[in-house]
């Protein structure tokens, strides 16, 4: 009888030595194939050759300076967001609610513009709409850190469940906003004087925009690597139990982040609003709070790392915009496309995270 | 007491919806894993259904209500299924995060759903509204005489094939849970994957099964949607925030089927409720709307303030397992 043990096909173990390099190598060849998936999708459904698709997609992306600016400002936003949900993941606590807590900042900015707007200065109202978005979006994200930092409450569901309350809230506010009356929506506000607008900044359009985000970003890397305060995030990330010991007080670290998480996309909800759409609906947020989440994971939390990917997401859905008015599809095609990037992304992880061995032939 | 009945009938319809999906990730949490893609997947399984029987009743010489409806059922199934498989390899093989993933496949989802649901009339010829009649209208068909009953009729037997099959799927679920080898292992699988592995259950065949016909399932509620209760037409978005609101009846329900089948009633009632009051403006109509959300915060809290055993969720839920990392 046969008694030796038999060996598995694959054999897995965990890496840690693979070179910068070579981990972009992988996500380079991944983003490849995927394209690759992509491709043969439009084809099947629009019998379009993928070359001439992805010219457009670029063309749609950056091919005019207005289209370059457009995506900048919404890679910036989702970079905004990326950038609001890091601490809370660093320290493993699930902030699934950035979507609400954007629209809260939305609803703080937009209540300032419109019952404030013709009474205060400009450069008051600004901060003023600016603090207060940081407010409401910190205090929504407040609410389910208190519960978890006292009863271990399911941060998941509970964060993701404030997003709707967050929805009604803004449907709540639509009904006194409404203008004109009886249309259901916001409409633009101060359109005639422009009251609580971001203003150009060296002439640009979104100077306002990427001056914040950047600063905002660059603030975050440092209070993550060289504050006290990012020092316990990662403490209380690794093992709570270990905080504790090192007396640390863990109830305090989880509310003052979730809040910090919170604000810091209740100011993505500002720069919404004042920076440029100038209204609220629903929709305003548009699934950034979600897509933020990958954006911060697939990054590793690395903030630099988290531009890249904001802006080839962004870049990826604009593109597909333009493919789908070109050749009079849906716009929900740039979804789509984006998911199937996505799950290629997620995906690659593993080959950077993990060995393969295959069983070696042995000489009978 | 028509109003009532009228307020019951469609409080079950909006039910039925959030039980397929809440049934779908049950099944799909006994076994460990937090699928966020659901609403994605109750999209792809409801496109696709629409699609099967849109081709069918196109290309048939003449199409028949019963073989529409088996299409339609087997393509949301499978569809779905195919959500809960890209879930299930990213996650199970590949060790990816769940959240991520799952949040991933409700983007993909959603925006596959309302791309062919949005283009399938252009990519068909231009042939106008997408509908179905022949199959929606067999979607739709009730119970004969039992449905003619007064009010007895009218509240139990007014619905469509669907309505039954749903709550005969969740009996069927509470049942295997509780009462097979097979459903106990899962609650083993997902309560402590390293100790189902060391009793010999295959841990990774297990999540795959689970998540894979979980999502199914939760497919099921899409097309319920599209066929009884849009008659079997397609509007963009038109399902709405039910996938998460399936999710939120997973928690309200405790995990347990049976108690998913009058939650659902419950939470379909409260997203309707609205309508259904008098006197209220506007702006309390909106209000009103936030009740299943709170409803379900309420119960996370009072759960997690409780602390009961068999209140809670499966222990490794959101962990990946790696035996090698035992």
């Amino acid at each position: 009888m046969d008694n030796t043990v038999k060996e598995p096909l694959i054999h897995l173990s965990k890496r840690e030595d693979m070179s910068f390099g070579k981990k972009w190598l992988v996500r380079i060849i991944a983003i490849l194939l995927s394209l690759i998936v992509c491709a043969g999708f439009i084809f099947i459904i629009i019998k379009m050759n993928p070359v001439e698709v992805y010219e457009g997609i670029v063309e749609g992306a950056v091919g005019t300076g207005r289209r370059f600016w457009v995506t900048a400002r919404d890679a910036l936003t989702l970079l905004c967001v990326a950038v609001a949900v890091t601490p809370a993941f660093k320290m493993k606590f699930w902030n699934i609610g950035a979507e609400g807590q954007i629209l809260m900042g939305c609803v703080a900015s937009a209540a300032m513009m419109i019952y404030a707007g013709n009474a205060l200065p400009t450069g008051l109202l600004l901060v003023l709409m600016f603090v207060c978005s940081f407010i409401a979006g910190g205090i929504w994200g407040i609410i389910p850190a208190f519960f978890k930092a006292r009863w271990n409450t399911n941060e998941t569901l509970f964060t993701l469940m404030l997003n709707y309350v967050a929805m009604q809230v803004v449907t709540f506010c639509i009904v006194y906003w409404e203008n004109p009356a009886g249309s259901n929506s916001v409409g633009i506000i101060n359109a005639p004087t422009r009251a609580g607008w971001l203003p150009q900044l060296f002439g640009l359009d979104y100077g306002w925009n990427l001056a914040i985000v950047l600063l905002l970003t660059v603030l975050m890397f440092i209070y993550m690597k060289r504050t006290k305060h990012g020092y316990e995030i990662a403490v209380v990330g690794e093992s709570e139990n270990t905080a504790r010991y090192a007396g640390i007080n863990v109830g305090k670290v989880i509310v003052r982040t979730v809040g910090i998480s919170g604000g810091i996309a209740g100011i993505a909800g500002f720069i919404l609003v004042s920076g440029s759409s100038h209204t609220i609906s629903t929709s305003t947020a548009g699934g950034r709070g979600f897509t933020a989440i990958i954006v911060a994971w697939l990054a590793k939390f690395n903030v630099w790392a988290m531009a890249v990917i904001a802006f080839l997401l962004v870049f990826m859905q604009q593109g597909a915009i333009q493919i789908a008015t070109q050749y009079n599809l849906n716009e929900n095609a740039s979804e789509v496309i984006t998911g199937i990037i996505l799950f290629f992304v997620i995906g690659c992880e593993f080959f950077i995270n993990y060995k393969l061995e295959f069983r070696k032939k042995h000489s009978a | 007491m028509s109003v009532l009945i009228t307020f019951i009938q469609k409080a079950v319809m909006q039910g039925i919806c959030m039980l397929f999906g809440a049934d779908g990730e049950i099944l799909t949490e006994k076994s460990g894993n937090l699928n966020l893609g659901v609403p994605g997947m109750m999209y792809m399984g409801g496109i696709a259904g629409l699609m099967a029987a849109f081709y069918y009743e196109k290309l048939a010489a003449h199409p028949n209500g019963l073989v529409g409806m088996i299409l339609s059922l087997l393509a949301a199934f499978l569809m779905a299924a195919f959500g809960g498989l890209i879930f299930s390899v990213l996650t199970i093989t590949l060790r990816a995060n769940q959240n991520v993933a799952g949040l991933a496949l409700t983007t993909f989802g959603v925006g596959f759903g309302n791309f062919f649901g949005g283009s399938l009339s252009t990519l068909a010829g231009g042939v106008g509204q997408i509908s179905v009649a022949i199959t929606g209208d067999a979607y739709r068909a009730k119970i004969p005489l039992l449905s003619k009953i007064p009010v007895i009729g009218d509240i139990f037997f007014n619905y469509g094939f669907l309505t039954y099959f749903a709550i005969i799927i969740t009996l069927l679920m509470a049942f295997f849970l509780k009462r097979t080898r097979w459903g106990l292992n899962l609650n083993a699988v997902g309560e402590s994957p390293a100790t189902a592995d060391a009793a010999g259950i295959n841990v990774t065949l297990y999540k795959y099964l689970a998540t894979v016909i979980g999502g199914g399932i939760a497919g099921l509620g899409g097309l319920y949607f599209v066929m009884e209760y849009s008659g079997g037409t397609w509007t963009n978005n038109g399902f709405g925030d039910r996938g998460w609101l399936a999710i939120a009846l997973v928690i309200f329900a405790l995990w347990k089927p049976i108690n998913a089948i009058w939650g659902s009633f419950l939470f379909g009632g409260l997203y309707i409720l609205y309508l259904y009051i008098p006197g209220l403006g506007r702006s309390m109509q909106e209000i009103f709307k936030m009740l299943p959300y709170l409803v379900t915060i309420i119960v996370l809290i009072i759960t997690s303030l409780r602390k009961k055993k068999e209140q809670q969720p499966p222990e490794s839920l959101g962990l990946a397992y790696f035996r090698e990392d035992r």
